[in-house]
């Protein structure tokens, strides 16, 4: 009897799984969705809770003290995190789902390696295989973590030739595994511990070449990734919700990152081989005796106040700036006096899908100001006035015309197009990605260097003043 | 290879869940607009977290005086937590941003 209940449980819960990652595919039904998915989520884990095992200790001590402090660290991290910081934040929570993978994985190994327990060879690969996805999963989002927080530098940990190291050790990774499987007569622990280490040292070292405008993607396959990992899971332990679960997230995550890379006109396999910006010192050459020219704050108030169409391009300089807030004020005043103020997103602007929709929602910027790239650029001929904040690479125009060019083909915003460009800049080095912008040297373009907030608040006042 | 052919009948019912949960997922997910892209991913993310279930099952199963798998399962438990709930969380607070300033 209680069996079956659990049972339809699960099937609730997956049930709800689907439905509400269905919901969430649509704004007006996303918060709902959101809602059932977390509902499923604590049918599943109460029915595991209950469910009845013969011969189980249960050990209800143990998963209530574990269950309660993990819910309030997760509860507490999620409130207390800057909107800024959420790339980092969902990268962290990724790579946690996967080192609980890994976990369950070697205490069933350590179990098996111990003779504790036997198992066929379809639950051996099974085993192996949610230990390698887990554990690339785990150190990958660890290291994109520690780059979208600015505390590992690109360059710091990608070394020369990373491309063919990252292959060896793949291939050493995976004969290693099959070695395991194919010894497990006398299983080894130790063996098991090796390959547990590469899977983790892999899993680093997958991620390290990859930076800058290519992350989205990155986080995207983690996410993957990590579904993937707890569908295997699933299959270790016969669980149906966490396959299907699981599934779903990789699925998801797949969607995704292939989402992403259309939008960057790449293929995976060009962004996993990484070097973003790599050959930026033959990107057109000779930019450096180009001058850009300045434009002073008052000049800048005063053109914006009397335009009357006005873009904004924010990219993930206004992230790290935290300057969601001061832009949206500026729309306000600029709105107050009749300007027509919208911003374009570029689908890869900043380092999340979706990253710059979530800050400028942060602020209350109303949807219908958010322009997608072909809008924004079909709107572009017929604005006064272009504001790019903390973005580069999504408005280089050697996208078109630069073959050399790291960014050859991407789409891009052409804020060229408009009757006059400002670009707000920290200095004249080039964007994290590494790649000189042409725009910069531009006849319609003129910059204004200082970090986005600061400046921003300066250009408040000024526009109060005149208005 | 006979292993492997009765790996596939004994299966057969998982392995038909898994196919057409790929298929499901794939339609259910294949037209997201941009501005929902960070939720998804968020809360796809916190999905990913079901994991835990599998903690639960090894805690239950283990020996009380196994304090080896009971700090495993544990640890596992505590990890999956923090994914579920703190995904959940942060999902639920990015949409109420969005739907805050709809009206």
């Amino acid at each position: 009897m209680l069996t079956t209940v659990v049972n339809l449980s699960y099937l609730m819960g997956a049930t709800a799984f689907v439905i509400g990652l269905r919901q969430m595919s649509s704004p007006d039904t996303a918060q709902k969705g959101n809602f059932l998915a977390t509902i499923g989520m604590g049918i599943a884990i109460v029915a595991t809770i209950l469910i009845p095992l013969s011969g189980a200790s249960n050990n209800y001590l143990w998963i209530f003290g574990a269950m309660t402090l993990g819910g309030i660290i997760g509860y507490v991290s999620a409130k207390k995190i800057e909107m800024t910081a959420m790339p980092q934040m969902v990268s962290v929570f990724n790579g946690l789902g996967g080192a609980c993978a890994v976990v369950l994985a070697i205490t069933e190994l350590i179990h098996f390696s111990e003779g504790m327990t036997t198992v066929t060879n379809g639950q051996l690969i099974i085993l192996l295989l949610t230990l390698l996805i887990g554990a690339i999963a785990f150190t990958g989002s660890m290291l994109a973590y520690g780059k979208l927080q600015g505390l590992v530098n690109d360059k710091q940990v990608s070394l020369p030739k990373h491309n063919v190291i990252n292959i060896i050790l793949l291939v050493v990774l995976l004969a290693a595994s099959c070695y395991v499987f194919i010894t497990q007569d006398e299983p080894s622990l130790i063996l098991i511990l090796v390959v547990l280490v590469m899977a983790l040292v892999y899993g680093f070292s997958f991620v390290a070449p990859i930076g800058g405008a290519d992350m989205p993607v990155v986080i995207s396959l983690l996410n993957a990734f990590t579904g993937l990992s707890a569908a295997a899971a699933g299959l270790i332990y016969a669980n149906k919700i966490m396959l299907v679960g699981g599934i779903l997230v990789g699925s998801a995550g797949i969607i995704l990152t292939v989402l992403m890379c259309n939008a960057m006109n790449r293929s995976l396999v060009n962004v996993l081989i990484g070097g973003f910006g790599e050959n930026n010192d033959t990107a057109k050459a000779g930019a450096d005796d180009q001058v850009a020219k300045e434009i002073t704050i008052t000049d800048l108030a005063i053109q914006l106040f009397y335009s009357e169409s006005v873009i904004v391009v924010p990219g993930y300089g206004l992230a790290v700036a935290q300057a969601q807030k001061v832009v949206k004020r500026m729309d306000n005043l600029l709105s107050a006096n009749g300007v027509d103020v919208k911003y374009a997103i570029h689908p890869v602007a900043g380092r999340m899908p979706g990253h710059m929709n979530v800050l400028l929602a942060e602020a209350d910027v109303p949807y219908p100001k958010l322009l997608d790239m072909e809008d924004a650029n079909e709107a572009m001929p017929n604005t006064d006035m272009v504001l790019v904040i903390g973005a580069n690479d999504v408005v280089n125009p050697a996208a078109y015309d630069d073959p050399s060019s790291p960014v050859y083909g991407m789409p891009v915003i052409n804020v060229w197009e408009a009757k006059n460009v400002v670009i707000l800049k920290r200095s004249m080095s080039p964007g994290y990605a590494g790649i000189q912008n042409q725009l910069f040297f531009h006849h319609k373009a003129k910059m204004l260097f200082g970090d986005a907030k600061a400046t921003l608040e300066q250009l408040n006042d000024e526009i109060k003043t005149i208005s | 290879m006979e292993k492997l052919l009765l790996l596939f009948d004994e299966n057969l019912i998982l392995i038909y869940l898994l196919i057409f949960t790929v298929i499901l997922g794939f339609e259910v997910i294949s037209k997201v607009p941009t501005v929902l892209h960070t939720p998804l991913m968020s809360g796809a993310n916190a999905i990913s977290g079901v994991v835990i279930i599998g903690a639960i099952l090894l805690i239950r199963n283990a020996d009380p005086s196994d304090y080896l798998t009971l700090s495993l399962g544990a640890l596992g438990a505590v990890l999956g937590m923090i994914n579920v709930v703190g995904g959940f969380s942060v999902t639920n607070r990015m949409l109420k941003m969005f739907q805050k300033k709809k009206k």
